[in-house]
């Protein structure tokens, strides 16, 4: 579409500023709120990660307050040195392993499921999956980790009521480490498989159907033209959307971890922006948790922006 | 071979629901046992009237509805104000603009500084800072913009020659046409702010505010402290369970009912944002 704009452009002379704002003010009267509303929400509290530098004092304007010293002496990066302990690096590698295993098990199952979805014969069928489908996509973590809690509680959970059926002991699911991570990954790729194969289905919509026949003509069947025609054919889509998922990976929400962890599995379970939360605003340590969330902002800008400058250079579009 | 798969992988995502379903219509004696699976055992309808009888849930209940419809319109609103100027390629200062955007996509200041601008803006435990501060996602100003783009110009460059101001095009043309991107939109917008509970758990502290999804994460939290679970009227373990899930379906039902009807649309707004052009 773009293309064709480009056709039509006429070479244009440069008009004068008043004339040029006559015609154009109300475009720019239309933009004055929400770059007023990102001036104040988005770049205002960048003047408040200065604290990562200083010493917090309540009382105070962000300016007035000191830098932050050790023993008298300018520290100026006291909270960072400060930072680097243990609960800060467990909130790190959890944050890291998570989203590796999310990305591991979470990537491949929409494309599957697209694959699958794209075999059925019956319109209406296929339909209804899909709408199925999407449905966990919808509900809040929250709402998520309760109907976990009914389903794999250790004592009357639907899921161990039939392990227990089969003779086997039940299993704690939420309670030790490593089933909770076992089920958070699981939980995660529940949520996300149909949602996220809403854009391999529109990538496989997108596809010429002669390459099929062409295939067919050939000799090949159902999982031969799937592996030759449809994978080659969302290629690009697969390696803008991993690659743009490898750079989120000090992002990561705070509203699924912290829904589902509980005391019991916070060695696996703390991720930067439960940790930073606990400690800033409940624990009040504002500059040591600014630190800690600036270095996750800064890592996290860093990725973000090599996976950009790496999709456009493999001739993928961008986030932008 | 493949029908099979589908039907077992709906049968999982409809397996969780229909459980805590079935759990919040049975009756109190067989949850203790736990003798109810899919289907509810000694129908009744105990915990949901209690649930609707509780002022607590239904005050809570019609506050996030009411959060969400205001959220959702301003939101589309603010969305739609940054989304058609920045369509005009002629626009001077277009590319500050889209920088000065785009660095926010990338950039987050962090929990605290935004907690510390709510205190400075007075914005803590005010209803107001559950609406305004998350108004514009600029992924959903894209996906809009996106679907602008494929209006022609030429429609809006003749509505230009025939002498109309630019709001008029936008009120005039351009709403028409976009009903689909803004059902999408409101859809996004609707859902998060009905399933968001982050931003009320740092923000807010008056229990009469709460939206839904934090009274559900205290319930579900402290559900094990004797002492909260008699002020919440879980005497009766089995009981407390109904309720408990009659707490969860009470606030999943309007989302279900939404949204399939919006399928045809938010399909293809989830694809505009990924694949243009």
């Amino acid at each position: 579409m773009k293309k064709e704009r480009n056709e039509v452009k006429f070479k244009e002379k440069k008009v004068k500023f008043w004339p040029y704002m006559k015609r154009y003010w109300q475009l720019y009267l239309l933009l004055l709120i929400p770059i007023v509303y990102l001036a104040v929400f988005k770049y205002m509290p960048m003047k408040f990660v200065i604290i990562a530098f200083k010493d917090f004092k309540f009382n105070m304007s962000v300016w007035e307050m000191p830098w932050a010293t050790t023993a008298g002496k300018l520290d100026v990066f006291k909270y960072f040195k400060k930072a680097m302990n243990v609960d800060f690096y467990n909130a790190l590698r959890n944050n890291v392993v998570l989203h590796m295993l999310d990305l591991f098990f979470g990537f491949p199952a929409p494309i599957i499921f697209a694959l699958i979805l794209n075999e059925l014969p019956f319109k209406w069928f296929k339909k209804t999956v899909q709408t199925i489908a999407y449905m966990p996509h919808f509900l809040s973590w929250v709402i998520i980790y309760s109907l976990a809690l009914t389903l794999f509680a250790p004592s009357g959970g639907f899921v161990n009521q039939l392990i227990q059926m089969t003779g086997r002991e039940a299993i704690p699911f939420l309670n030790e480490s490593k089933h909770w991570m076992v089920t958070y990954i699981g939980l995660g790729v529940w949520q996300s498989f149909g949602w996220g194969s809403i854009i391999y289905l529109a990538g496989i919509a997108g596809i010429n159907p002669e390459l099929y026949e062409a295939a067919s003509v050939d000799g090949a069947g159902r999982f031969r033209k799937m592996w030759h025609v449809t994978l080659p054919g969302l290629k690009s889509t697969i390696v803008v959307l991993l690659i743009m998922n490898l750079g989120g990976i000090l992002g990561g929400g705070f509203d699924r971890p912290f829904a589902m962890q509980n005391n019991l599995v916070l060695n696996v379970a703390e991720t930067i922006a439960t940790y930073v939360y606990k400690n800033g605003i409940k624990g009040l340590k504002f500059s040591l948790s600014t630190a800690v969330g600036l270095f996750q902002s800064v890592v996290g800008m860093i990725f973000l922006l090599g996976a950009n400058g790496i999709s456009r250079k493999l001739g993928e579009r961008g986030i932008w | 071979m493949f029908c099979f798969i589908c039907v077992l992988v709906s049968i999982i995502c409809l397996l969780p629901l229909v459980n805590l379903g079935a759990k919040s219509l049975s009756d109190s004696e067989f949850l203790i046992r736990h003798e109810v699976y899919l289907l509810p055992k000694g129908l009744n309808f105990d915990a949901y009237t209690k649930v609707l009888g509780d002022a607590k849930y239904i005050r809570s209940f019609f506050w996030t509805a009411f959060l969400t419809v205001v959220c959702t319109f301003w939101s589309l609103t603010i969305t739609a104000l940054c989304a058609y100027p920045l369509i005009y390629e002629k626009l001077r200062g277009r590319q500050l603009i889209n920088i000065f955007i785009t660095i926010t996509m990338f950039f987050n200041a962090g929990t605290i500084p935004n907690y510390l601008l709510m205190k400075q803006l007075n914005l803590i435990d005010s209803p107001l800072v559950l609406i305004v501060p998350s108004c514009l996602s600029v992924y959903n100003m894209i996906i809009m913009r996106s679907f602008f783009y494929g209006i022609p110009d030429s429609l809006r460059e003749s509505a230009e020659i025939d002498g109309a101001s630019h709001i008029k095009i936008f009120t005039s043309i351009y709403l028409p046409l976009s009903k689909p991107v803004f059902a999408t939109l409101a859809l996004f917008y609707a859902v998060g702010r009905w399933n968001g509970y982050s931003d009320a758990l740092m923000y807010i502290t008056t229990p009469k505010l709460y939206p839904l999804q934090l009274l559900l994460y205290n319930i579900l939290n402290s559900i094990n402290s004797v002492e909260v679970a008699t002020q919440e009227g879980f005497t009766t373990p089995g009981l407390g369970e109904a309720l408990k899930s009659a707490i969860v379906m009470f606030s999943t039902i309007p989302i279900l009912l939404i949204y399939p009807w919006l399928q045809k649309y938010f399909i293809a707004g989830a694809t505009l944002g990924a694949v243009k052009e």
